[in-house]
């Protein structure tokens, strides 16, 4: 149950991507008929892309994965529109690929602003619309968040993106408007027009399409500047022999993906309405992070109080179920998940927290089987626990653990006056 | 075939793929024995009196935390029952209810002795740790050096007290900055509300005092500002 981590090669895929893998070896830039033969494929890959997000196929730019894309579009365009402004505005709460991208431009001299979310895990587009200024150039904010699945208004802050931009003498100073749809894809419209996005990207592997597989939208008129460097490939813009059987297998799975969006969007939201309700009344002292409905219909995100998430994923794993969690156990800075921070929870919230997210192979009889084990899991490892957090917690529970350490928090201790 | 059987042994040997990295853990069987049956835990909360000592740490590369208690003979001054709780991953329970049972085994370590017991010793008799998770096991000897400190306090073998990074507000019993700071956490404001928690104020000179005092207001600003 770790869908938004990796999802399976749908077998339909495999096939449509099988003869690039084998017979179609032809390199897309050659003009004899084998390389025509890949080309042709590639076009209409792109075609079938781009008539998908109701864009031009020459705005369809073809990447390694989601961040590739991010990246590309983040320093692309930041760098291209240097000269009229060095202003970024993000969220706390998007993927490492967009935060650490920013943490880069910074260094280059770019000024970024995080717009905190509120505990709904929602950014309010009000909060965008006051950190816009005048040397605003980009505007990036997630469509959906990859760990607890709260799905962004990107249309009403595309909106406002433009209209600010509609104010300046400069037209073409920005800002302009990016979102990384990866896990929104499959689940939600993405109709660029409607979204009134500048630049979105998608990836294969959430989408039960090959991994390295991706795609960066960029509208017309967004200059960029690539990242990397060497042939003509992609309209000049991102260089490198393309990934041919990736491509293909990235339109026919994301064509799949658009074409059972509503019908499998409707199941799964039932099996997760059915698992959040399960999860929050049979286990007690459990609290979902994120919008109830406003979210992903595979996601749900749960802190589970007073034990350790990594504790929990093992356990469970024993079972044969696999998911995943916010604990700093398992990342790779040793750091708590920084999006259930942001919800304006105490890290003990994070590194309690655990994920499911369902896809197309979950069933109702796969949650009642998990259903069948947490609960004991959960038992046995509160009594292994000396903490008890408290449901509405905003501090840590025990500040006087961390004395010496150097702490860097707020203390919220329940004794001072 | 071959390929297949690879891939199974390497698939029965793998335990944890970090979902940010990708590196795999492996957990010896002596670890997985702890984690999913730890020894020594505490069950019951203890009544008054019922352990000589306990601590509680944190961990701040982390963010675990654990509890220890202990109860010691005060004729051999051997250690004859530990207890501890953790709010902490799988490696820290392993860790911990492994080094419960080196400091309770054939009879008990001393307390001196127990505070020899470092991390690599936990690591030997859990058969390795994965490298980023060995941090994890530095908390149960964190845990036992605080618990240790309370039980030397307890007992008026203050010179025993070892706080590592901390300054000495007090050479006689032995308090540190530290102490001052975990009491304020705890949420003490006044002088005698320090000395209740830790047991100091009589002969105090003038000088600790002033400096105990500018500690409080220090981390009361510092943690409640």
């Amino acid at each position: 149950m770790d869908h938004a981590a990796a999802t399976p090669l749908d077998s339909r895929v495999f096939s449509a991507m099988t003869p690039y893998l084998t017979a179609e070896f032809g390199n897309a830039g050659s003009l004899y008929r084998e390389g025509r033969r890949t080309k042709d494929a590639v076009d209409t890959a792109r075609t079938t892309i781009a008539d998908i997000l109701g864009a031009h196929a020459d705005e369809i730019i073809f990447t390694s994965g989601g961040t590739e894309g991010d990246t590309m579009a983040l320093a692309g365009v930041a760098r291209a529109y240097a000269d009229k402004g060095r202003h970024i505005i993000s969220t706390t709460i998007e993927h490492h690929a967009v935060l650490h991208t920013l943490d880069a431009l910074k260094k280059e001299g770019f000024e970024i602003t995080l717009v905190p979310v509120g505990q709904d895990g929602i950014v309010d587009p009000k909060e965008i619309e006051r950190a816009l200024r005048a040397d605003t150039i980009l505007v990036s904010v997630m469509y959906a968040n990859n760990e607890i699945g709260t799905i962004q208004p990107i249309a009403e802050i595309g909106k406002i993106v433009r209209k600010y931009r509609a104010t300046k003498t400069d037209l073409s100073s920005g800002p302009f408007f990016h979102t990384d749809a990866c896990q929104a894809a499959g689940y939600l419209d993405l109709n660029v027009i409607k979204l009134n996005t500048d630049m979105l990207v998608l990836n294969g592997s959430k989408i039960y399409g090959p991994k390295g597989s991706g795609v960066l939208y960029l509208r017309r008129g967004t200059r960029m500047r690539p990242i990397i460097f060497g042939g003509a490939q992609e309209g000049k813009r991102r260089a490198g022999t393309e990934n041919v059987a990736g491509i293909v297998g990235l339109a026919t799975a994301l064509q799949i993906a658009n074409d059972e969006r509503e019908k499998e969007s409707a199941r799964l939201e039932d099996l997760r309405h059915y698992f959040i309700s399960r999860l929050t009344r049979e286990i007690h002292r459990t609290v979902l992070n994120g919008d109830p409905t406003r979210r992903l219909p595979n996601n749900i995100n749960v802190s589970i109080l007073d034990i350790e998430g990594e504790a929990t994923l093992l356990y469970l794993d024993a079972h044969g179920i696999a998911c995943s969690t916010g604990s700093a156990c398992t990342s790779e800075s040793l750091d708590p998940s920084h999006v259930i921070l942001a919800l304006g929870r105490p890290y003990e919230y994070a590194h309690a927290s655990i994920r499911f997210t369902i896809g197309r192979s979950t069933t109702r009889d796969e949650i009642d089987k998990v259903m069948e084990v947490l609960p004991e899991v959960v038992k046995t490892l509160r009594r292994i626990s000396p903490i008890t957090v408290s449901e509405d917690a905003t501090g840590m529970s025990h500040p006087e653990a961390f004395a010496g350490e150097g702490l860097r928090v707020k203390a919220t201790s329940k004794n001072y006056k | 075939m071959d390929t297949q059987d690879n891939k199974q042994l390497a698939g029965a040997k793998i335990d944890v793929i970090n979902q940010y990295t990708g590196e795999k853990w492996y957990y010896s069987d002596i670890v997985k024995e702890h984690f999913f049956k730890p020894r020594n835990i505490l069950l019951d909360a203890p009544v008054d009196g019922e352990y000589d000592a306990t601590g509680m740490v944190g961990s701040p590369a982390c963010g675990d935390m654990m509890n220890m208690w202990i109860k010691v003979d005060r004729d051999t001054g051997r250690i004859k029952d530990l207890k501890w709780k953790t709010f902490g991953c799988g490696s820290a329970i392993a860790a911990t209810s492994m080094y419960s049972v080196m400091l309770t085994e054939n009879n008990g370590l001393t307390v001196d002795e127990a505070l020899k017991i470092k991390p690599q010793h936990i690591m030997v008799r859990l058969g390795g740790l994965p490298n980023r998770k060995i941090h994890c096991s530095v908390l149960a000897d964190k845990a036992f050096q605080k618990t240790a400190n309370d039980y030397y306090r307890n007992t008026g073998q203050n010179e025993k007290i070892v706080v590592e990074g901390a300054r000495v507000i007090d050479d006689r019993l032995n308090i540190t900055d530290k102490d001052i700071e975990e009491a304020v956490l705890e949420g003490a404001q006044t002088l005698e509300e320090v000395q209740k928690k830790l047991k100091v104020g009589v002969g105090l000179s003038e000088e600790a005092i002033t400096d105990i005092e500018q500690l409080i207001r220090f981390y009361a600003e510092k943690y409640y500002g």
